[in-house]
């Protein structure tokens, strides 16, 4: 058992300014808008993490750069970056992330989720695991999981 | 005319909607579809339920009847017995059920308990005497058919290192292949004397096997070819000159690497499945189903398989389970987590 934090200390980062989005040039109100970084940024921003009261953006989990979206083909890539390199809430940070995905985007979404090269030290694990659509199901299945990453969520329904 | 030079294409013949949750799996009723017995199909799903699709006289299909309140969790998978009368299901909440088709009445008669976790995939031997389990704990269990429904476990193998995908008997032999996240494929055989099952095979990378999770595996009508898909996106033919329970005492079986299918699928491939008739169907995370086939054509040396027809969006999401009917040719099932199940047939159309 886990008696104390595993990164007691991580370092708080400003959070972005919400970007007001740029006045749509197509008048007409029911044109599809793609799905753009932006917008997936601001689905998982909010995302507190498992162990401190910040969020994903705060602790620099996730940024802006770490999403890769093309609308066109359905797909969204999300890179993150555990505070440190032993991270044990590795899987539960990216457990969340696809879960928040899942519900946020159009069921046509493609998801990958996996941690930025060389930030963790059981990263292909840890990848695997993420990616592996049976043991996100089974785990979200488990309640105490689940009620964790729903905690982890909030927030971003707020 | 050689059938690959023929435009063949997979259409859909109905969509069954049913299932509130994503369809893991799906099984033909082997005894079913002949003789003026209906057709029948069982799918399992994330929804804790199993369903049972029946065809009537117009070729229509019905849902026949819900199996539910016995599984807590995901129903992952699902095998009628060679009988057709037994139908076993494994779920997540890590048991596996026995059902009896008793009048029109599906009862469940047995559940066996005993894997630590999430049972992943269930399967019967040719003769129905024997059942193997799998499971996220990593080992895979031999259950013994006993009178009034009984079931004894006889042996619990242990060598995956990682959880257990599938399991699947040889159509004839007493063989057993195991699939799993850690890589690998895994043959079992019982001991000639004692009646201990061990491995005796195992096809990693090393044996030009899988890179990543393995997810399924069939075996051709005879046998004497097996076929592999993975999270590495491709399809592996397997071979045994030899008979596959004839091996050494040494730990090496008779299995060999044959070809790799790759470049068709874009993500992983979670099914495949080998008709009577020879045609590899296999269904991806890419929404995909895809068709392959051997062809005589080429020089003697590399045998080799090649596209006979592809369905792009075959479903809105993921292709879970592909499973040909084995008593109508060209008929195959697909189920997705979209929800739904369709049935296909293979036509030939014009070009």
């Amino acid at each position: 058992m886990v008696t104390g934090l595993i990164n007691a200390n991580p370092i708080v980062y400003e959070r972005k300014a919400r970007q007001v989005r740029s006045a749509p040039t197509n008048i007409d109100e029911y044109a599809d808008e793609p799905i753009d970084q932006q917008e997936i940024f601001d689905h998982i921003r909010d995302i507190k993490d498992p162990e401190h009261p910040y969020s994903l953006e705060e602790l620099k989990v996730v940024t802006e750069d770490s999403i890769e979206v093309n609308d066109k083909q359905s797909y969204v890539r999300v890179t993150f970056t555990p505070t440190v390199e032993h991270c044990s809430m590795a899987t539960v940070i990216g457990l969340c992330l696809r879960v928040k995905l899942m519900r946020s985007l159009p069921s046509r979404y493609k998801v990958d989720v996996r941690i930025a090269p060389g930030t963790h030290a059981t990263e292909a694990a840890v990848n695997k695991q993420l990616n592996d659509k049976e043991r996100v199901a089974a785990a979200l299945e488990n309640p105490n999981l689940s009620e964790m990453v729903n905690e982890c969520l909030a927030p971003t329904f707020a | 005319m050689d059938i690959l030079e023929r435009n063949l294409e997979l259409r859909e013949r109905q969509r069954l909607e049913g299932h509130t949750d994503r369809v893991w799996s799906l099984a033909w009723n082997p005894a079913a579809g002949v003789s003026g017995i209906p057709a029948m199909l069982a799918s399992c799903s994330g929804d804790k339920t199993v369903r049972i699709w029946q065809q009537d006289p117009s070729g229509s299909w019905d849902c026949l009847a819900v199996l539910e309140d016995t599984h807590t969790r995901t129903v992952r998978s699902c095998a009628w017995s060679p009988s057709g009368k037994l139908l076993a299901t494994a779920s997540f909440d890590a048991a596996t059920a026995v059902w009896e088709h008793i009048g029109g009445d599906f009862e469940c008669v047995a559940t066996l308990e005993g894997h630590e976790n999430e049972v992943k995939s269930v399967s019967w031997n040719a003769s129905g005497s024997l059942l193997a389990t799998c499971s996220r704990d990593k080992t895979v269990w031999i259950w013994e058919v006993q009178p009034g429904n009984e079931f004894e476990c006889v042996s619990v193998l242990q060598g995956h290192t990682q959880d257990v995908k599938m399991v699947q008997w040889h159509p004839f032999l007493d063989v057993l292949v195991s699939v799993s996240y850690d890589n690998s494929v895994k043959i079992w055989a019982e001991d000639g004397d004692s009646d201990d099952w061990h491995c005796v095979q195992t096809l990693n990378e090393a044996s030009s096997g899988h890179t990543s999770t393995v997810w399924a595996v069939s075996f051709s009508s005879n046998g004497d070819r097996m076929v592999t898909c993975s999270d590495d996106l491709t399809l592996k033919i397997w071979d045994t000159s030899s008979n596959p329970s004839e091996t050494s005492d040494s730990n090496c079986g008779s299995w060999r690497h044959l070809c790799t299918i790759s470049g068709y699928h874009d993500r992983t491939i979670f099914s495949v499945n080998w008709s009577r008739e020879g045609v590899i169907a296999s269904g991806a995370a890419d929404d995909a189903i895809r068709l392959f086939l051997e062809s005589k054509d080429n020089s003697v040396d590399a045998p080799s398989y090649k596209l006979l027809s592809k369905k792009e969006k075959a479903h809105d999401m993921d292709v879970n389970s592909v499973q040909w009917n084995p008593k109508e040719p060209g008929v195959l099932a697909s189920a997705s987590d979209d929800g739904t199940i369709k049935i296909w047939e293979l036509l030939e159309v014009p070009r």
